[in-house]
């Protein structure tokens, strides 16, 4: 048996973060090796809506998503690539029947500007004048000009290839089956029978991260969802911002963005069906009805464009929608950052960045504290 | 028992004849039909108030053309008949479909897909130029709307209806520029064994190109395509190919008509949850079915063109076996006869589809020559120069992936037209064998539906 | 090019608000290419485009309906007045943000 390959970083989970991660612990001159499953950013981080979308977020997430943000607005230099990064706003918006989220958009937008996040309150004329293909149950919008959207099935990739350029060694198709610390470095088998070494792992597996924390002895309450998206034909460019709807109700909760070549792209309304041990989604027909009966509501004209394709991914959710990211709570020198809930697109960047610091210089100035891994084990 | 859910999507031969041997069992099956009247491409029918008869429109296939119109007919009042319906995903044993009466959901047990095929096409530079068809889309030009696509057509690409549209162009009195046929006399001869296997079928072929002879039609095989000529707005003026011998052939013409055989339309029993297999001799990914018409997946059924490139006459009697095999399986009793005169049909059918497939070889080595501005996604205009750009970037060595990365086969056709050559042009890239490159994956809906067929919100 | 079936009752379309003349049981799209030499521009090259394969399957002959509505030319019967347009109608989408 061949000795196993050896460097100072294993991540597990070639998503957005594991990509990102890779990329920036190359840059601080750690050796990496990035173990992917399937292929490159094909699950959730391939799949999403592509929202980078700062508002929205709880506030002392805002500093991780800033430092995201500065990321993608240097991406293309950075990955000699052109990820689609298009900064044209992002705008949330509540409808008539639910007035008193307007109010809470104020407040939010208010209490965000002590985080560097410009928001500029619209309703009435103002909103119409500047965004007439909102429908009349559109009562108020929350826009923040320097936000955006991003082509989500070219950027793990490319981060990945980034990283691959600085030296790190990507091994798609390659599951991990065991994972074992033995001394001061993790061992870790793949399927194949390839063994990797390392004095740091780094686990950002999505829906598929429980299981490995799991193996170091910190169960999670991790459950998988799957949205619901769609794409239409292509039509003039008009729509800049990517817009989506403010609501506590899953059916109504919908989100639209245009891309440069004049597609629709638009998800939300029910969660599908999800099975992460087969890699799959029922992508259910009533669940595309339902985004399609809504999105209506949102900009009416859609109803007369039609839809070309459906499709889904699948996302790790924790109890409280945020994710598990930092180290372990117990074994040293291991690390997480999976459990996006569907959020995770905008923060990626800053999430691979934010880690490779940590494990580079065992600090941050990020607050980790509401990600910590224990938070749902304290009695 | 209650009487089973029995639907059937499609009402070409295949689908006419399933239905008729439920309605004969006592079953009333669902036959939802895309088009505006059973028949299916092959046995189109054209539309009221057109006076061409059967042998006009269908020439030697008129006795059976006429005669799955006629069992449809007869079938009236015991089959519940949805044309005009697109049935655009499967999903949990239901049909989701949208139609004249908008959106519906059909719960099933037992499906009989009979989706027929399109096609089978290797662009060419300048295929996007208007005046460009498919040869399929010529011959319903012509059986269906007494049209031709030109006044002075080229025929280019090989197969079957590459002499039988010819033919029946030349005999409506359009002009036919010339056919030039992308197969050798020699693979011909090779597959002669074959093709004896339905000796009408091979009569009927060689009839054509003695009509075409007749005609005074230039014909010319072992030809390798180079452009079809044309500009933005004018579309197509003329093709260009070299010959066997090498030489530059170029023909003035204000259209073209191209194929290469046809292919299957396996959306529907990708998104019904079906397995695959790839074949070799087609160098096609197809539903995977037992020898009476059972899918992988329990309770759906294949028939027709839409799981293998088989024919029509085929195709009746994959429907009629496939219909018979539903009812066995939930305990209806069936002749055994009828079910082994069906599956002998198909089996001489399968030899003769091989002959076929040796005699008119798809080019899938031409995707090598093609040049880099040609466009290969009509839909999404991406050409070929940007597939191999992105191959060379990415390392993309798989069909999803290199459509995820260069948009190929992300249109409003899913593919269908690119996506084979695609997968060739792969394969020629990365140095894989084609198997090896996968397919696309179907996604629903299957053809481009109105967000607002979903209806309103009640508000 | 029609080569028989002749003797059917004219009707008229209007695409881009002039009229063409066709003939009943006619498919828009042989309605509107027999007046014209393709039924739409290509979203990317700008190209005319006028139909490929006739059965509902390349989805290269979707033009619109003068009120913005999506139809398929080649599956879709010719109606005597019915308006259409080879490019999407200002009502149909918003053509600028």
């Amino acid at each position: 048996m061949t000795a196993p390959a050896s460097s100072d970083v294993i991540i597990v989970g070639g998503g957005i973060m594991g990509s990102s991660a890779a990329f920036f612990l190359r840059r601080r001159g750690l050796s990496v090796t990035l173990l992917e499953s399937d292929l490159i950013g094909r699950q959730a981080s391939g799949t999403n809506f592509g929202n980078v979308r700062r508002q929205g977020r709880p506030l002392y997430q805002l500093a991780l998503a800033n430092r995201a943000i500065a990321i993608w607005r240097e991406a293309e230099a950075l990955l000699d690539c052109d990820v689609e990064y298009r900064q044209f706003g992002h705008m949330r918006v509540c409808y008539r029947t639910r007035p008193e989220l307007a109010a809470t958009m104020e407040q939010y937008a208010a209490d965000a500007r002590q985080s560097d996040l410009d928001l500029e309150m619209l309703s009435g004329n103002m909103l119409r004048t500047r965004f007439p293909f909102l429908g009349e149950e559109v009562l108020a919008a929350s826009y923040s000009p320097l936000c955006g959207h991003a082509n989500p099935r070219l950027v793990s990739p490319a981060f990945a290839r980034a990283a691959q350029r600085l030296g790190a060694m990507v091994h798609e198709r390659c599951a991990v089956t065991e994972t074992a610390k033995m001394g001061d470095d993790f061992v870790v088998a793949a399927a194949d029978g390839r063994q990797f070494r390392a004095p740091v792992l780094l686990i950002t597996a999505g829906a598929w991260g429980d299981r490995f924390a799991a193996a170091f002895g910190e169960p999670l309450p991790l459950t998988s969802r799957a949205p619901n998206m769609c794409v239409t034909e292509p039509l003039p460019y008009a729509l800049r911002p990517s817009v989506g709807v403010v609501t506590p109700d899953t059916e109504e909760s919908v989100y639209i963005r245009q891309v440069e070549r004049g597609n629709l792209v638009m998800g939300g309304s029910f969660y599908n069906p999800s099975y992460p041990d087969r890699y799959r989604v029922d992508v259910r027909p009533e669940n595309s009805l339902s985004l399609w009966r809504q999105i209506q509501r949102l900009i009416p004209a859609v109803g007369r464009v039609s839809v070309i394709r459906t499709w889904s991914g699948i996302e790790g959710y924790l109890p409280d929608s945020a994710p598990v990211m930092g180290p372990s709570m117990t074994t040293s020198g291991l690390y997480y950052a999976f459990g996006f809930a569907g959020a995770g697109f905008q923060l990626g960047p800053g999430v691979g960045d934010t880690m490779a610091e940590l494990i580079a210089t065992g600090r941050t100035d990020i607050d980790l504290a509401p990600y910590r891994a224990d938070r749902f084990s304290a009695g | 028992m209650a009487d089973p859910v029995v639907a059937i999507i499609g009402a070409g031969p295949a689908g006419v004849r399933a239905a008729a041997a439920l309605v004969a069992a006592g079953v009333r099956p669902v036959v939802i039909d895309e088009a505006m009247r059973a028949g299916g491409q092959i046995y189109r029918r054209q539309p009221d108030g057109f006076t061409r008869s059967y042998t006009d429109l269908y020439g030697s296939e008129a006795d059976r053309a006429k005669a799955v119109h006629d069992c449809f007919d007869a079938l009236h009042g015991h089959v519940d008949y949805r044309p005009q319906t697109l049935a655009w995903n499967i999903s949990d044993r239901r049909i989701f479909t949208a139609g004249p009466d908008g959106q519906q959901v059909l719960p099933f047990d037992a499906l009989l897909l009979c989706t027929g095929a399109t096609d089978r096409l290797m662009p060419v530079s300048g295929w996007h130029w208007a005046g460009c068809y498919s040869l399929g889309g010529a011959q319903i030009a012509l059986k269906a709307q007494a049209c031709a696509i030109g006044r002075r057509t080229v025929f280019m690409g090989s197969g079957p209806l590459l002499y039988l549209v010819a033919a029946q162009y030349a005999k409506a009195g359009a002009e036919v520029a010339a056919v030039l046929d992308t197969s050798s006399m020699s693979a011909s001869v090779a597959a002669l064994p074959r093709l004896l296997a339905q000796p009408a079928t091979l009569r009927v072929g060689v009839g054509l190109l003695r009509d075409l002879r007749r005609a005074g039609v230039p014909i010319h095989r072992g030809i390798t395509p180079v452009e079809i000529h044309g500009d933005a707005d004018r579309g197509v003026s003329g093709v260009t190919v070299r010959t066997s011998r090498g030489d530059a052939l170029t023909i003035d013409c204000d259209a073209a008509a191209m194929g290469h055989h046809l292919r299957p339309e396996t959306q529907l029993a990708e998104l019904a949850g079906c397995d695959f297999a790839f074949d070799a001799m087609v160098r096609q990914w197809l539903p995977v079915r037992d020898a009476d018409g059972r899918s992988s997946q329990p309770g759906v059924y294949l028939a027709g063109d839409g799981a293998r490139i088989l024919g029509a006459v085929a195709a009746e009697a994959a429907g009629e076996l496939a219909a018979l095999t539903i009812l066995a399986d939930r305990g209806y009793r069936v002749s055994d006869t009828a079910r082994q005169d069906a599956r002998q049909a198909v089996a001489r059918a399968r030899r003769f589809a091989e002959g076929l497939a040796r005699a008119y070889p798809w080019p899938h080595e031409q995707t090598s020559a093609l040049g880099d501005a040609t466009i290969l996604c009509r839909c999404e205009a991406i050409t070929v120069g940007d597939l191999r750009r992105t191959i060379a970037e990415t390392g993309a060595e798989e069909a999803n992936r290199a459509k995820a990365f260069s948009r190929i086969g992300m249109g409003r056709c899913q593919g269908r037209y690119c996506g084979l050559a695609a997968a060739e042009l792969i394969a020629g890239a990365v140095g894989t064998p084609v198997e090896a490159v996968g397919r696309l994956r179907a996604a629903a809906p299957v053809k481009p539906i109105a967000i607002g067929s979903a209806g309103r919100c009640d508000r | 090019m029609r080569v028989a079936e002749a003797g059917r009752s004219p009707i008229t379309l209007f695409v881009d608000g002039i009229p063409a003349a066709a003939l009943a049981g006619d498919t828009l799209m042989t309605a509107m290419l027999i007046a014209n030499r393709s039924l739409r521009r290509s979203e990317f090259g700008g190209e005319a485009r006028a139909g490929f394969c006739l059965m509902g399957a390349c989805q290269d002959c979707w033009i619109w309906t003068e009120e913005g509505d999506r139809v398929r030319a080649c599956s879709t019967p010719a109606v005597d007045g019915a308006r259409l347009s080879t490019r999407q109608p200002a009502t149909a989408w918003p053509t600028r943000s």
